[in-house]
C-alpha cells in the first residue's frame, strides 16, 4: 500500500512534467497539423535561457522570460521558415523542423558547452513539503504538479471559452471560411506556433533543473512527447493529459514491479527453464524495460485505435 | 647579385622555418579519448582539466627524452564505434598512447582493435593508458599486452567496499548500469559479500539502463520498500548524481556505498543533507594531504582549486603520467613496444608517498586506494558544498591485489 502510494505520487509527478512538454505540441502538432520535430529543442532552450536568466536575476523572473523569449522564437520560426515549408507539403514541414532541431542542439553546444550546466532548482523550494510513510515530497515537485495544472486548465479555458479560441479553433479547420470573415490566418497560426513554443519554453524552466540541463535533453525527451500526442489522439488536449498521466504511471509502476513474463507464465503452469525458447525474453524483469513500454504502448494504439485515446481527426 | 642574396635569404628564412616546425614537432603526443559530449560530458571534461595540470607540472620537471609531453583529446561520444574513429586518426598521426577512462564496454571494444591493429602493423603500434574503464574481465580474460590500468578494477573496489559496509547493515541493496562494467560489480559485490559478509542479506538487486534515467524517484521508493539499510552502487556520471540527489530528496534512511561519488557532481547532488550517509572508494581525495600531514601534496591539490571550479581526484592520472615519463626515459625513445616494456613490472613513488607497481602478470596497477565518508568539518570541501571527503580506511596496493586468470600473448619480435 505504502509502495503503491508513493509511487502514485512520482509518477504523477512526471506524468505532469510530460504533459507540460506535450501540451505545447498538442497545440502545434495536433492541432495545427504541424510535425515540429524541434518541439523538445524548445523546451531546452528554455531551460539554458532560465539556467542564464537565474544566474542574473534569479528563478523567479526566469520564470516569466524564458517562456516568453522561447515564444518569440517559435514565432519567428514560424513566420520566417516554416510558412514557407508548409506550402510544399507534411515532408518539406518534418524535414524543416528536424533542420531546426539539429541546429538548435548544435546552438546550443557552441555557447553553453557540451556538459551539464549547474542549473539548479531555487533555494525557496528547495524543502521537504510534507513526508508520506517516511518519504519525504519535495516542495519542487509539488510545485511542478501546482505549474502543470495550471497550464491544463489555462489552456483548455482559452481555447473553450474565449474569442481567441473559438477563432483558432476554426482556423484549423475551416481557415479559407475564417479568411473570409476577415481573420488574419497566417497571424492565427504564428500566434500558436508561438504559444506552443512558450509552453515548452516553460516546461524547460521548470523541467530542466529538476532533471538535468545538457544538450541531449532535446533528443532524449523528444520521441517521448511524440508518443503521448499520438497515445492521447490528435487535436485532443484532455487525451494528451490522460496519455501524459498514463505514461507517468505505466513507468514508474513497471520499474517498481519486480515480474517477468516467466512469472506470468508460471502462474499458468508453464515453466520457464534456461531451454525454453526465447528464455532470455520470458525472464527479463519489468524494471528492465520500464523505458520501453511508452512505446509499445504507441504500437498498440496504433493497431487497435489509430485515432489514440480522445483523437478527433486523423492526421 | 641582388638575386642571390635574395634566395639565399628565403633559403635562410625557409630553413629557420623547417627548424621551427621540427621542435614544435619534438613533442611527444599523448592522445585522450573520452565522452566530451552528452550525458557523460562532464566526466570527460573535468578527467581533461586535470590530465592538462598534471602534464604542464610534468612538462615542468623537463618532460621525458628531454621533449615536452602534449595531450591531444578526442570526443568518443561514449559510442565505441567513435572510439575506434579516434583510434584510426591516432594511429595515422603515429601518436604512441592512447587513454581512455570512461566505459569499460568502449575499453573492451579498444583493446581488440588495438591487439589487431598492433598485430597489422608493426611499425605503427600503440599503447593504451586505460585510466578508469574498471571491469575486472579486462585484466582477466579480456587482458592484452599492449593495455596498461591504472585504476583498481572492480574486484578490487567491491571488495574494499563490501569491507566498509557497517556490522549491523545487513540488508544490502544493488542497484547498477545494465552493461559490461554495471553487471561486473553486481557479480564482483556478490560474490565478496558472500565471502566477508555471509550475515547479509541482498534485498534487490537492479540493473538500470546506461545514462537514460531521468527520474530516479520510483527507484527510490522501491528501495526504501525493500527495508534496505544500504545501497551500494557503481553508478557514474548523471546515473549516480540523479540517484543520489532523487534519494536525499526523498529523505530515506539508507547509507549509500558508491564507487563514484566523488566523481563530476557528485557532491553537489548529495548536499549537506547528506553528512555521514554516503561512502566512496576512491584513489584520493583532497584531504589525505592534510591527513597525512603531506605539505607539498597540499600545495599541489590548492593550487589546482585555485583555478578550477571542482576539487582534485585525479590521482591515477597522476600516476600515469609519471610512469609515462620514467617508461620513456628508461626506454630512450618513444617506441610502443620499448614502453610497454618498460612499463612492465615497474615500482614508483607516487604523490601521496605510496609504493605503486604495474603488475607485469595482468598489466594491473596496484596502487593505494581510500575508502572515504562525505562529512561535515573537513579543511577541503567538495564542489563548494561546505562538505568534502574524510578517510576512514586506507588500503596499500599489495593488499588490495587479486589472482589474476591473464593469459597474456606477448609480441614475438
Amino acid at each position: 500500500m505504502e509502495l503503491i502510494l508513493v509511487t502514485l505520487l512520482n509518477g504523477l509527478v512526471y506524468g505532469m512534467l510530460l504533459f507540460m512538454l506535450a501540451s505545447g505540441l498538442t497545440l502545434i502538432f495536433s492541432m495545427m497539423g504541424v510535425l515540429n520535430f524541434a518541439h523538445a529543442s524548445m523546451y531546452m532552450i528554455g531551460a539554458y535561457l532560465a539556467f542564464q536568466i537565474s544566474q542574473a536575476i534569479g528563478f523567479w523572473p526566469a520564470l516569466i522570460i524564458a517562456p516568453a523569449l522561447c515564444g518569440v522564437i517559435g514565432a519567428a520560426i514560424e513566420m520566417y521558415g516554416l510558412r514557407k515549408a508548409h506550402r510544399n507539403g507534411h515532408v518539406a514541414e518534418l524535414l524543416f523542423t528536424f533542420g531546426i532541431a539539429f541546429l538548435i542542439e548544435k546552438g546550443v553546444q557552441m555557447i553553453w558547452g557540451l556538459a551539464p550546466v549547474p542549473y539548479r532548482v531555487p533555494s525557496a523550494l528547495d524543502f521537504a513539503l510534507f513526508t508520506i510513510y517516511g518519504t519525504n515530497f519535495h516542495a519542487y515537485r509539488g510545485f511542478m504538479l501546482l505549474i502543470s495544472m495550471l497550464m491544463f486548465l489555462a489552456i483548455r479555458l482559452l481555447l473553450t471559452r474565449t474569442r481567441v479560441g473559438l477563432i483558432i479553433q476554426a482556423s484549423l479547420t475551416n481557415p479559407e471560411m475564417v479568411g473570409a470573415l476577415g481573420h488574419n490566418v497566417p497571424r492565427v497560426f504564428t500566434t500558436v506556433f508561438a504559444g506552443g513554443s512558450a509552453l515548452a519554453g516553460l516546461a524547460g524552466v521548470i523541467g530542466g533543473n529538476y532533471l538535468v540541463t545538457e544538450p541531449a535533453m532535446a533528443f532524449t525527451m523528444g520521441p517521448i512527447v511524440f508518443v503521448v500526442v499520438v497515445f492521447g489522439g490528435l487535436g485532443s488536449l484532455a487525451g494528451c493529459f490522460i496519455a501524459s498521466l498514463v505514461m507517468g504511471l505505466v513507468q514508474s509502476f513497471a520499474v517498481v514491479f519486480d515480474v517477468s513474463l516467466a512469472d506470468l507464465l508460471a502462474r499458468l503452469g508453464i515453466v520457464v527453464t534456461a531451454r525454453t525458447p526465447l528464455a532470455e525474453v520470458l525472464t527479463v524483469p519489468l524494471p528492465r524495460i520500464a523505458a520501453l513500454l511508452p512505446f509499445l504502448l504507441l504500437v498498440l494504439i496504433l493497431v487497435f485505435k489509430p485515432r489514440g485515446l480522445m483523437g478527433t481527426r486523423d492526421t | 647579385m641582388l638575386g642571390i642574396f635574395l634566395r639565399s635569404l628565403l633559403a635562410c628564412a625557409a630553413a629557420a622555418l623547417s627548424a621551427l616546425s621540427a621542435q614544435a614537432a619534438e613533442t611527444i603526443k599523448i592522445a585522450y579519448t573520452d565522452p566530451l559530449s552528452g550525458p557523460f560530458a562532464q566526466v570527460g571534461v573535468q578527467n581533461l582539466q586535470q590530465m592538462q595540470y598534471i602534464i604542464d607540472y610534468i612538462n615542468a620537471k623537463g618532460g621525458a627524452l628531454g621533449r615536452k609531453l602534449e595531450l591531444v583529446s578526442f570526443d568518443n561520444k561514449s559510442q565505441p564505434a567513435e572510439e575506434l574513429i579516434a583510434l584510426k586518426t591516432i594511429t595515422d598521426q603515429n601518436i604512441p598512447v592512447v587513454m581512455q577512462c570512461s566505459g569499460s564496454n568502449i575499453a573492451a571494444a579498444l583493446i581488440d582493435a588495438i591487439e589487431k591493429h598492433n598485430d597489422r602493423n608493426p611499425d605503427n603500434r600503440v599503447v593504451y593508458l586505460n585510466c578508469g574503464a574498471v571491469a575486472t574481465e579486462l585484466t582477466n580474460e579480456k587482458c592484452s599486452f599492449w593495455h596498461f590500468r591504472f585504476d583498481a578494477h572492480v574486484g578490487m573496489k567491491a571488495a574494499m567496499l563490501v569491507r566498509a559496509l557497517a556490522p549491523d547493515e545487513k540488508k544490502v541493496y544493488l542497484l547498477n548500469q545494465d552493461y559490461l562494467f554495471g553487471q561486473s560489480v553486481q557479480r564482483d559485490v556478490r560474490t565478496f559479500l558472500a565471502k566477508y559478509r555471509p550475515d547479509a542479506q541482498i534485498v534487490g538487486d537492479e540493473l538500470i539502463p546506461l545514462g537514460k534515467v531521468k527520474d530516479f524517484s520510483p527507484y527510490i521508493s522501491k528501495i526504501k520498500a525493500s527495508g534496505a539499510q544500504a545501497l551500494i552502487t557503481g553508478n557514474w556520471g548523471p546515473d549516480m548524481s540523479l540517484l543520489i540527489r532523487a534519494g536525499m530528496e526523498a529523505g530515506i534512511d539508507v547509507k549509500y556505498y558508491t564507487l563514484y561519488a566523488h566523481l563530476g557532481g557528485g557532491p553537489t547532488a548529495i548536499g549537506p543533507a547528506g553528512d555521514g550517509k554516503v561512502y566512496a572508494i576512491q584513489a584520493f581525495n583532497e584531504n589525505v594531504a592534510v591527513e597525512t600531514g603531506n605539505a607539498e601534496l597540499e600545495n599541489w591539490t590548492r593550487e589546482f582549486r585555485a583555478t578550477h571550479d571542482f576539487d582534485f581526484y585525479g590521482a591515477g592520472f597522476r600516476t600515469i603520467f609519471e610512469f609515462i615519463q620514467a617508461a620513456f626515459n628508461k626506454a630512450g625513445s618513444t617506441d610502443p613496444v620499448k614502453l610497454a616494456e618498460a612499463l612492465e613490472g615497474m615500482t614508483l613513488t607516487d604523490m601521496a608517498g605510496h609504493q605503486v607497481t604495474m603488475r607485469k602478470d595482468d598489466h594491473q596497477l596496484l596502487s593505494e586506494y581510500f575508502a572515504a565518508v562525505f562529512a561535515k568539518g573537513v579543511k577541503y570541501d567538495s564542489e563548494k558544498t561546505g562538505l568534502g571527503w574524510k578517510t576512514v580506511t586506507t588500503a596499500e596496493g599489495k593488499d588490495l591485489a587479486q589472482p589474476t586468470t591473464c593469459q597474456m600473448r606477448r609480441p614475438s619480435s
